[in-house]
């Protein structure tokens, strides 16, 4: 028989030694994560992997073999996953998401974010004329079981108990009411969130609606002249939690916005970008319940002085504003 | 050109080309990776949704079981709350953040999430696609499960219906399959197959000592012209019937041979063995496709004619 003269095979019999070692690293390191691998293999990793991306290059240009094709696209799409999959450890990520990831994406979108408030504030304010005015408007707006015997009919001493229940319940109670408000405003804030994709309306509705029940009741508490003691109540845990609720619907509008108005990148791109900064904002939102969750829970039933509550209130927010002003912040601008 | 019945060839997946697309290493060298198609993604989910609700249904025992025994009723609920919330929200974002774009059950089917760029799945991808998940599966269940009358009026009802059914038909819009989750994470889902190493074809035909091809120890030989009839799509499936290792394999070998040795009108000794025959122009041909690549010439098949 003629001898063999292929370039491409004398090529490989070069080379393979090479990338067998690569697949072994990389089938181990696919089944156990790259912990698995010691410090010399992790040094040799990238060199192995940058050698084995400039033989395809090489094979592409000089070999017919399909074989060889595509075992070394395999295996170099395996080893960019593991080079480039590996993430920071978990602390340090979230760390970082905590330091510069959060607040950095909500600051970039503050003026969705003023928007989802200003509506909520339409909300608060036109139920509490249309209250105010007409009660049963009162029943329209507040369901039933979302009353909970806060209703018109009530009578003064009944909810004003609502608001100083001097019954200590027992420690359960607590951590159930507050891991019961936790999981609903969340789902709540993560279906605001997904709702931005139907162009942003259901989104602003939600926003308006969350408005709509707060006005509502303040205007019931109102016509008993309770207002002074239910802002109270409401502002221990509630500067954080409406904060949040804002942070959500922000996010929501910030993916319309993606939709509404691609700008210069192109409607797939300028979503995948709108799409990740809401997807942090909405998780560091969950964050943000779960901190309004323990307040609620914890700091309402316990702390029973409206000046104590306002102040607790007060400080919450003045935090979070600060938190979102400063963190993350890149300091020179030279 | 009528194929005969009795003739299988392997067959080349023709419709890979259309799921196959370019992924760009930030090194500037470009591989082909293949979107995974729409059966096994909802394999994966059916069997993600399984395992959380038996993690489910396991945390509820234990926590009953763990909280009969000790009375504390209240924070029994308050766990089995969390861990429903936790459970039902974030399965997916854990495992997908964890182990870089797989959950169990696409582990399990060999298929995984990538970033749409080339670049790293980034936390925030992971949480867009997977907080998308609230409008594609749960709420649908959740509406599927309330009944009848949950809002008041019919036409919202109606209304809410044909929003959901416009998201799930979604990734059959689209031609890189993308649903609403991966549009807004940037991401998409590509299988990763492994591909063996086998040994080059060419290889075979020279280690072991052939006996002689032909009845008069000459060698196949082949001319310049008989090389020039074919291109390299027929090589690469000649490549395949020679790695054929089934049961029809010989006989396949022997209708590939005879089909080449008509088109190419080779002369040589008619008794030569097929898959001598077939390994001898593989090499020759291959040999001679190559040096002309190494050119600039490439020859993709036999209808590829490009004479100045």
């Amino acid at each position: 028989m003629a001898k063999i003269t292929l370039k491409s095979y004398e090529f490989r019999r070069e080379r393979e030694g090479t990338w067998r070692e690569l697949e072994e690293l990389v089938r181990r390191a696919e089944k156990r994560g790259l912990k698995v691998l010691s410090a010399a293999e992790l040094l040799r990793l990238p060199h192995l992997y940058r050698a084995t991306m400039s033989s395809l290059s090489v094979a592409r240009a000089i070999s017919l073999d399909q074989n060889l094709l595509s075992y070394l696209e395999s295996l170099c799409a395996r080893g960019y996953f593991i080079v480039y999959g590996a993430n920071a450890g978990f602390l340090d990520g979230l760390k970082r998401f905590l330091a510069e990831g959060f607040p950095g994406a909500v600051r970039h979108v503050r003026y969705h974010v003023l928007a989802a408030a200003l509506l909520m504030a339409v909300g608060i304010f036109a139920a509490h004329m249309l209250v105010s005015s007409d009660s049963d408007w009162f029943y329209t707006i507040v369901g039933e079981s979302m009353a909970q015997g806060r209703t018109p009919t009530a009578t003064t001493e009944e909810l004003r108990e609502v608001l100083f229940d001097d019954d200590k319940p027992a420690a359960q109670m607590l951590q159930l009411f507050a891991t019961f408000l936790f999981t609903h405003n969340a789902s709540v804030g993560m279906f605001s969130f997904a709702l931005g994709f139907a162009l942003g309306l259901p989104t602003a509705l939600l926003m308006l609606y969350n408005g709509l029940i707060i006005g509502a009741l303040s205007a019931l508490y109102a016509s008993r002249d309770l207002s002074v003691e239910l802002w109270g109540w409401l502002s221990i845990h509630g500067t954080t939690e409406l904060l949040a609720i804002a942070l959500c619907g922000g996010a929501g509008l910030h993916i319309a916005s993606g939709i509404l108005f691609p700008g210069v990148h192109g409607r797939l791109e300028t979503l995948a970008r709108n799409g990740r900064r809401a997807g942090v904002i909405v998780i560091g939102s969950v964050l943000m319940f779960f901190v309004a969750g323990l307040l609620e829970g914890f700091g309402r039933q316990l702390v029973t002085d409206t000046a104590a509550r306002y102040t607790i209130g007060g400080a919450a927010l003045l935090c979070w504003m600060l938190y979102f002003w400063r963190a993350g912040r890149v300091r020179d601008h030279g | 050109m009528a194929r005969s019945a009795a003739l299988r060839l392997p067959s080349i997946s023709r419709t890979s080309g259309r799921r196959l697309r370019r992924l760009t290493t930030p090194e500037g060298v470009s591989f082909s990776v293949e979107l995974a198609d729409r059966g096994e993604r909802l394999g994966a989910v059916l069997i993600d949704l399984a395992i959380m609700i038996a993690l489910l249904i396991a945390t509820t025992l234990t926590l009953a079981w763990a909280f009969s025994q000790t009375g504390l009723g209240g924070i029994g609920l308050s766990l089995f709350l969390l861990s429903f919330f936790l459970l039902r929200n974030f399965y997916f974002t854990f495992f997908e953040l964890r182990w870089h774009g797989a959950t169990p059950g696409k582990r399990l089917i060999g298929i995984r999430v990538a970033d749409r760029n080339g670049g790293r799945l980034v936390h925030g991808a992971v949480f867009a696609r997977n907080l998308m998940r609230e409008l594609e599966m749960f709420l649908p269940i959740m509406l599927l499960f309330s009944g009848q009358g949950w809002a008041d009026n019919a036409w919202i009802e109606l209304l809410t219906w044909v929003w959901i059914l416009i998201f799930l038909l979604i990734p059959f819009f689209n031609k890189d399959r993308l649903r609403i989750g991966d549009i807004v994470g940037g991401t998409w889902v590509i299988t990763a197959p492994r591909h063996e190493l086998r040994s080059d074809v060419v290889d075979k035909s020279a280690a072991p000592p052939v006996p002689a091809a032909t009845a008069g120890g000459r060698a196949v030989a082949f001319t310049r012209a008989q090389l020039d009839i074919y291109g390299i799509y027929e090589l690469q499936t000649l490549e395949r019937v020679l790695r054929d290792k089934g049961p029809n394999a010989a006989e396949t070998q022997k209708a590939v041979a005879d089909r080449i040795i008509k088109k190419i009108q080779w002369d040589g000794d008619p008794a030569t063995r097929p898959r001598a025959f077939l390994d001898a122009f593989y090499a020759a041909l291959r040999q001679e496709l190559e040096t002309r690549m190494l050119f600039g010439e490439r020859r993709e098949s036999k209808d590829d004619v490009k004479r100045p």
